[in-house]
């Protein structure tokens, strides 16, 4: 059952920067799973360590979130698209994109509104 | 068969009648409708109205005002016409409906004070005039735009382009929200800014650029950082915010504020080649956390560890979130409500994905947990294991 993955810019680095990518799966988790193994990485940035879907990333299948569908059990078939779409910050000067240098303090240029 | 004397009877049994006095002390803590004609209420109308005709009124409340549970009061001339559209509004849902008996004429007699619509001067015409020719905008929609205020939050990659058409098209009063200055790496893609501008304050670049365009538009500069402390303020002052920031604590602030405030939010996002929007209706269509509950965790932020953006990119999201914003001022066509539109540069390919209103969404949902704004750089910086336990539980993200 082939289906396609489509892959987002944060994540291409893992697909040797294919925008999409053809893996096996009846199930979204089962393609997920095969997605791994093909390109080792997307299960850590995929799941948390619970191994829940991460908040922050949207899984659709063509175009529904499988979070109000069967969540990571929605069936798959052949021919159908899968794609990973994560929050993205807006932002093109990564330091002051995210706070994650300054965890403990949270105020220079953290609130920066510039795109 | 029931006379019209029946059907304002039946209409009075279940819509409270106010005396323009009543109206004129209520000080906008109600939203006014104006159900006359066009052009009765271009003849002058109670100051802060919106207008949406009796014979428009079922199709056009949805989008004059989203939230059902609005106190709505409506005048027409002499308080009939009022009476039957509140009725109508009323079973379509909207819960506190009020009718002002004596109408406009009553407010007159009554000595108040009244607006009249600015006309379009005669270079108003000539300038607007490709709208103009547009039966779906026209002259009434350019008032509205007119009359319109837009807030946008960034004048960066995102707000740069979107405010510089907004400004073509005559937005009467555009905000800035950055305490950024210009710097040659922003000329990349922040188009209202200039080398002769480099280090001076990027709100007032952007009004001297969108002035030197049309001098219509009043631009104000808010040169702060929007926080919690100053969001709601701030956004009080507009009808429209267009989102075009570069973080995830403001991105969670300014949905959370959107929502506080009622105000329609258009919200971009851009990475390298690939962009995202979508419009926020306040309780009426999915909100970002609907979308997506909870930021990455700092380590774990896609945006943050590859950087860049094709300097277009922001452009065409910006133009984009522009059109969203003039569709909703002039209320027109289908807004890019509970759906997420995402622009592949590289593949040149549009995608839309349904985004359906999550119940359980601490904002907008059926039992908020959220209802002031919050420590967003605390929730943004939380730790993976603490963030996803606060899921569903707004209280939790505090800590």
């Amino acid at each position: 059952m082939a289906l396609t993955v489509r892959i987002p810019g944060p994540l291409r680095r893992l697909t040797n920067g294919s925008a999409e990518v053809a893996v096996e799966g009846t199930t979204v988790q089962e393609a997920l799973q095969n997605l791994d193994t093909s390109y080792p990485g997307f299960r850590d940035r995929l799941y948390d360590d619970q191994g829940k879907l991460r908040q922050f990333i949207n899984i659709y299948v063509n175009d529904s979130d499988i979070r109000f569908g069967d969540g990571l059990e929605t069936k798959v078939v052949e021919g159908e698209e899968i794609s990973i779409v994560p929050a993205v910050a807006g932002g093109a000067d990564p330091p002051l994109s995210m706070p994650a240098s300054m965890p403990t303090e949270p105020n220079t240029g953290m609130l920066q509104t510039t795109a | 068969m029931p006379s019209s004397r029946d059907l304002l009877d039946d209409a009075r049994r279940v819509i409270p009648e106010v005396t323009p006095e009543q109206v004129r002390s209520q000080n906008g803590a109600r939203i006014l409708i104006d159900v006359r004609e066009r052009d009765e209420f271009e003849q002058g109308y109670i100051s802060g109205a919106v207008h949406v005709s009796k014979g428009h009124i079922e199709t056009r409340i949805e989008d004059a005002v989203p939230d059902r549970d609005t106190p709505i009061t409506l005048y027409c001339a002499g308080g009939t016409r009022s009476l039957l559209a509140a009725r109508a509004i009323r079973e379509l849902g909207y819960t506190d409906v009020q009718s002002m008996s004596g109408g406009f004429n009553g407010w007159k007699q009554a000595g108040f004070d009244f607006a009249m619509p600015a006309a379009l001067t005669p270079e108003q015409k000539i300038r607007y005039s490709r709208h103009l020719l547009i039966p779906e905008i026209g002259d009434e929609g350019q008032r509205k735009l007119l009359d319109a205020k837009v807030l946008l939050i960034g004048a960066g990659g995102l707000g740069t382009p979107a405010a510089q058409y907004l400004a073509a098209a005559g937005v009467g009063t555009i905000g800035f929200v950055d305490f950024d200055v210009v710097d040659l790496s922003n000329l990349q893609r922040q188009i209202l800014h200039t080398e002769d501008r480099i280090g001076m304050r990027k709100t007032e670049s952007a009004r001297i650029a969108l002035q030197a365009l049309n001098s219509d538009v009043v631009v104000r500069e808010h040169n702060e950082m929007l926080n919690s402390d100053n969001a709601r303020e701030i956004f009080e002052q507009y009808d429209i915010i267009v989102n075009g920031c570069d973080n995830f604590p403001t991105r969670y602030l300014a949905n959370d504020v959107a929502l506080f405030t009622k105000k329609p939010l258009i919200d971009g996002g851009i990475f390298r080649f690939e962009g995202q929007l979508t419009t926020v209706l306040p309780f009426a269509s999915p909100c970002y956390r609907c979308r997506y509950p909870l930021p990455p965790p700092p380590e774990e932020a896609p945006s943050c560890a590859e950087a860049g953006v094709l300097g277009v990119l922001p452009g065409v999201i910006g133009v984009l979130q522009a059109v969203e914003t003039i569709k909703l001022i002039t209320g027109i066509g289908e807004p890019l409500a509970g759906r997420l539109l995402h622009f592949d540069a590289l593949a040149m390919k549009f995608r839309e994905f349904r985004v359906p209103r999550d119940p359980q969404c601490p904002v907008c949902g059926e039992n908020p947990t959220i209802t002031a704004p919050i420590d967003y750089a605390g929730f943004c910086a939380a730790p993976l294991g603490r963030a996803t336990e606060a899921v569903g539980a707004g209280e939790a993200v505090h800590a």
